[in-house]
């Protein structure tokens, strides 16, 4: 082997070093199946955002937890899940990594979900809650108004939110719905609602758990698989 | 020996330090007469930003376990000044969030540092714009006390939008800071770069729930 060979072999060897020791602060997309560079071609595919992530890490949960963790964990396990059923999954992060509202809603976006599902936790409130964007539904624009794209999509959010919240009435997880103005949502061009997990006050029907009992968070997976389930039934390719 | 000329000159400066006192202490007396006149007429002014007499008035109270937003009935004396009613009715609402047994509980009492209002740009063909934009600075101490999340942090403001626009319905919009400055959330969730339509935060526009709904009670 020549020199010149050799001095081309290491810089080759030593690029690949520093690609790998890069830190995590692009958009972790697990594009299944929709790789990274190419378009949806009509598939039915979920966009799963875990909130937060990295240097933010949201809500403090008690006991240490924080919200970043909770939302991933979901996130992996409503991925499996829905994998597991058939269903075409595409997830913001797949690790504890900062990931700016921007690239979260630019992976959604090229996409071209059938639903987007943003993922939050909190230690306030019981049980289940679903927001929408608080945008005045409009029609859908071509090319895309960025900061509003999701007013397009308002109606369809409400009709998931309402699929998901029957889900969660099935599976007797209390509910609370609303409309509130939280980053991503506005920006994204999808049918989205906003998931916020919170502990459940013992009632009637429930017993009290807490937010991290694996028993109560497979029980908000599950009804959140079913929803999806039911929502790919009446989709339409567009 | 002191000469005759330097006896002169002592007596002529002995003479001009006790005509200079004399007009330093006329000179004093007339800044403190007039000091004491400008004193007495102050109070007329201050009277007119100061509390009046107790009137009824509508708080907005969430409940962090439905997302449902309850009114109450208070009767408050509110100060004639806008500005200052607005901050009293959002302090007072904070007091109840405080309050034991507060269904949206808050670990401090005031966090309101000023309201401001601004004129709504008017509508094309419009002769005067049709209400007013409040800006309301939030204290850094309240959002450091906001409980984090969608929930906690949408019912907080809408609780206050509810509040300002019950009793001062000329409030159309509302705008939020943060120790006088823009900031992107309240506690990492609620969007504060946006102006709120403060007819959004109607019981009837919002959160509704499963079971649980808005309700009005008068203690």
């Amino acid at each position: 082997m020549r020199w010149t060979e050799a001095v081309v072999l290491g810089l080759a060897v030593w690029g690949s070093v520093l690609a790998q020791s890069a830190p995590q602060t692009q958009p972790a997309q697990q594009a299944s199946p929709v790789p990274s560079g190419q378009a949806n071609t009509g598939q039915f595919v979920v966009v799963i955002d875990a909130a937060h992530g990295g240097t933010d890490a949201g809500a403090g949960l008690g006991n240490g937890l924080a919200e970043k963790n909770v939302t991933l964990a979901l996130s992996v396990r409503l991925r499996s899940t829905l994998q597991a059923r058939g269903v075409n999954v595409v997830t913001t992060r797949e690790a504890d990594a900062t990931l700016p509202a921007l690239n979260r809603a630019e992976a959604a976006n090229h996409a071209q979900a059938a639903v987007c599902l943003v993922l939050h936790a909190t230690a306030t409130g019981s049980g289940v809650h679903l927001y929408t964007a608080a945008l005045a539904p409009a029609a859908q624009t071509h090319p895309l108004s960025w900061p509003t794209a999701q007013a397009g999509y308002v109606t369809q959010s409400v009709k998931l939110e309402s699929e998901i919240d029957s889900a969660m009435a099935h599976a007797q997880i209390p509910v609370t719905l609303g409309r509130a103005s939280v980053q991503p949502m506005d920006n994204l061009a999808c049918p989205a609602v906003a998931v916020e997990m919170a502990p459940l006050v013992a009632g009637h029907i429930t017993g009290g758990k807490g937010i991290s009992d694996t028993g109560y968070q497979e029980t908000v997976v599950n009804a959140l698989a079913a929803a999806v389930e039911s929502w790919r039934s009446d989709w339409k390719q567009p | 020996m002191i000469s005759r000329v330097h006896k002169v000159l002592f007596l002529i400066m002995l003479l001009a330090c006790v005509v200079m006192a004399a007009f330093l202490i006329r000179l004093r007396n007339r800044a403190q007469d007039r000091l004491h006149a400008e004193a007495t007429m102050a109070p007329a002014e201050i009277t007119e930003g100061s509390p009046s007499a107790p009137r009824s008035v509508m708080l907005y109270i969430p409940n962090d376990l439905d997302g449902s937003m309850t009114s109450v009935q208070r009767s408050i004396a509110l100060p004639a000044d806008d500005n200052a009613q607005a901050r009293v009715l959002l302090d007072n609402l904070i007091a109840a969030f405080h309050a034991a047994g507060s269904t949206h509980p808050m670990s401090v009492e005031t966090g309101v540092n000023e309201v401001y209002f601004l004129p709504l740009p008017k509508a094309r063909g419009e002769q005067a714009s049709s209400g007013r934009i409040a800006v309301v600075d939030l204290s850094g101490a309240l959002a450091a006390a906001q409980p984090s999340g969608i929930e906690p942090e949408t019912l907080t403001l809408l609780a206050m939008m509810a509040t300002l626009h019950a009793n001062m319905p000329s409030i159309a919009e509302v705008h939020f800071l943060v120790d006088g400055q823009p900031r992107q959330t309240l506690a990492g969730h609620a969007d504060l770069t946006r102006t709120y339509l403060a007819s959004e935060a109607s019981p009837e526009a919002n959160p509704t729930s499963r079971p649980g709904q808005a309700a009005e009670v008068t203690p």
